[in-house]
């Protein structure tokens, strides 16, 4: 009697404390674990990722130019070699289209700093180097927007403190990051004139809060990926070399 | 007389059958700690190979990748693989196959889950779709309404794991997509207040789904200075009952995860591992029971 009590009683205990029993956790451990070369290549992967590589490789890894230098987009306050390279190609590339098109010239480039995707290392430039300059299949579009609305793209440029690739455009700000001279291919902005602005179909439609570009006359779509006219500059030139210049920069 | 006994003998018999498994029960958890692994890539954005050169050259790759979480797995099948979104962009791979290639490596890598970054959307909403059929493991979005979308049905808000009887819930954020992301490309996606989104995540994972682990898999960005934007961090702070935020679309390297009080001064691990499948992030989280846990709480060693 007694006993059979007592396992009702530890029945009911461990039923109780199992209930109780909630899980819990006691312990957290966490590390980054670096993705180095000691690790193995797993076969099977690697086997699987072969076919699409050499199929990528034959098309991209032809030689167009020599870069003398590396280029980063953080090599640079208010403007970048690697930008002032990307900015000047698309202007003299997407021009000749643009004015058998139309009739008219680009006035300037603008695009967004963040489009930048890579630094343009030293050595041997191909078709790969653009991939990796601009992996997207963003492309050139040209707005025509009134000396206003210019106004407020420089003080987009102003105020966001960051070096937007631009091309014919001269910026200079004083210590309050107040203009102290704008000028669009060397004369001053005419708030009366229509100017041709070329930039990426993403800045366009409002990317990285660049919303001076509506309204606007007319908007011209080049079809001509950003990409592209790397590539096609690569292939004009043989050294690239760009530098940082005066184009955009705050005097201290 | 005898037939009470009887009855006697026959209760004495049931307990001792139900204590002896019950008594085996608390014993497996009394001396087997659970180890729950949580493994996480963000912003891969299509970097399959190993770099070749700059300063991260040797690093990174995806069949390197899968040894390392082979061997992780081989040591814990009590594991997780997530990732916080931007898949695709970024590499050749992405231009010419489209996202492809990077689905049917993650389903090979047996990823369980990912949310979707803004850079998911570079080919469309059709873009995306179109690649779904390569990919065997969930996506997870709570805050990207895709119900006028093509995507309508192909997401889940959330979704929940089960590893040796501990239950992991496991929601998805992403990012706001307008100003980041062309309206054509995302067309009638709508996105919903992260901070409403996770307080109502995290509610329904605690109390109806009674998760032990919940983790919040994010695309918001880990910090934004000087602006109101919300962030993992900020995210963090303002809810409860997230264990841990693994976050995405800033890139940045975090050289340790970040412990965040929440809104129940309870601590919240954000981790996030750059950009590239350069790091392999590794959360491991060990369970015990109630009446096992130290008095000093839980410890966390980053």
């Amino acid at each position: 009697m007694r006993f059979t009590h007592f396992l009702f009683l530890l029945y009911f205990l461990s039923f109780l404390n199992c209930k109780d029993e909630k899980l819990k956790i006691i312990k957290i451990e966490g590390q980054q674990i670096i993705i180095s070369d000691s690790l193995i290549l797993d076969g099977e992967i690697e086997n699987f990722i072969k076919p699409f590589r050499d199929n990528i490789q034959k098309d991209l890894d032809s030689i167009l130019a020599y870069s003398a230098g590396t280029y980063s987009k953080t090599d640079g306050e208010l403007n970048t070699a690697v930008g002032n390279f990307m900015a000047d190609a698309i202007y003299s590339e997407a021009n000749p289209i643009f004015k058998s098109r139309t009739g008219h010239d680009i006035d300037m480039v603008i695009f967004n700093h963040g489009a930048i995707r890579s630094a343009l290392n030293k050595g041997n430039v191909s078709k790969r180097t653009a991939f990796e300059l601009m992996p997207f299949e963003n492309t050139v579009v040209v707005i025509a927007i009134k000396g206003t609305q210019i106004d407020s793209l420089i003080d987009f440029l102003r105020t966001s403190k960051t070096a937007h690739p631009v091309s014919k455009l001269k910026l200079v700000l004083n210590q309050e990051f107040k203009i102290m001279e704008a000028k669009i291919k060397g004369k001053n902005i005419d708030k009366n004139r229509i100017y041709y602005v070329a930039t990426s179909n993403y800045v366009y439609s409002g990317g990285d809060n660049m919303s001076f570009f509506k309204p606007n006359d007319s908007v011209y779509r080049l079809d001509y990926k950003i990409r592209n006219t790397l590539i096609d500059k690569f292939i004009k030139l043989d050294t690239i070399e760009p530098v940082i210049d005066d184009r955009f920069i705050q005097i201290k | 007389m005898k037939r009470r006994d009887f009855i006697q003998q026959a209760s004495a018999g049931t307990a001792l059958v139900t204590l002896g498994s019950l008594g085996l029960q608390s014993f497996t958890s009394l001396n087997n700690t659970t180890k729950i692994t949580i493994l996480h890539t963000n912003d891969v954005h299509s970097h399959i190979d190993t770099f070749e050169e700059g300063r991260n050259a040797n690093k990174g790759g995806v069949a390197r990748r899968a040894s390392l979480i082979d061997s992780i797995r081989k040591e814990n099948p009590n594991t997780l693989l997530l990732d916080a979104g931007d898949i695709f962009q970024g590499t050749p791979y992405f231009n010419y196959y489209g996202g492809e290639l990077e689905f049917k490596l993650m389903s090979k890598l047996k990823y369980d889950a990912a949310t979707i970054g803004n850079h998911d959307f570079d080919n469309g909403i059709d873009g995306l779709f179109a690649q779904l059929p390569h990919a065997k493991f969930q996506f997870i979005s709570a805050n990207y309404d895709f119900s006028n979308t093509i995507m309508d049905t192909q997401t889940k808000p959330y979704q929940v794991f089960q590893k040796n009887g501990i239950k992991i819930g496991v929601f998805g954020l992403g990012i706001e997509l307008n100003g980041l992301v062309a309206p054509n490309m995302f067309k009638e996606t709508k996105y919903l207040n992260p901070l409403e989104i996770s307080q109502d995540m995290s509610r329904i994972l605690k109390t109806e789904e009674k998760c032990d682990l919940i983790i919040c898999l994010s695309h918001l960005g880990y910090n934004y200075r000087n602006s109101n934007k919300i962030s993992d961090l900020s995210l963090a702070k303002a809810t409860k009952d997230i264990d841990l935020i693994i976050g995405g679309h800033t890139h940045t390297f975090l050289p340790k995860p970040t412990i965040v009080k929440n809104s129940d001064n309870k601590n919240v691990l954000v981790n996030q591992v750059g950009c590239y499948g350069i790091y392999l992030g590794k959360i491991d989280f060990y369970f015990d029971s109630d009446k096992n846990k130290s008095a000093n709480g839980t410890s966390i060693i980053v």
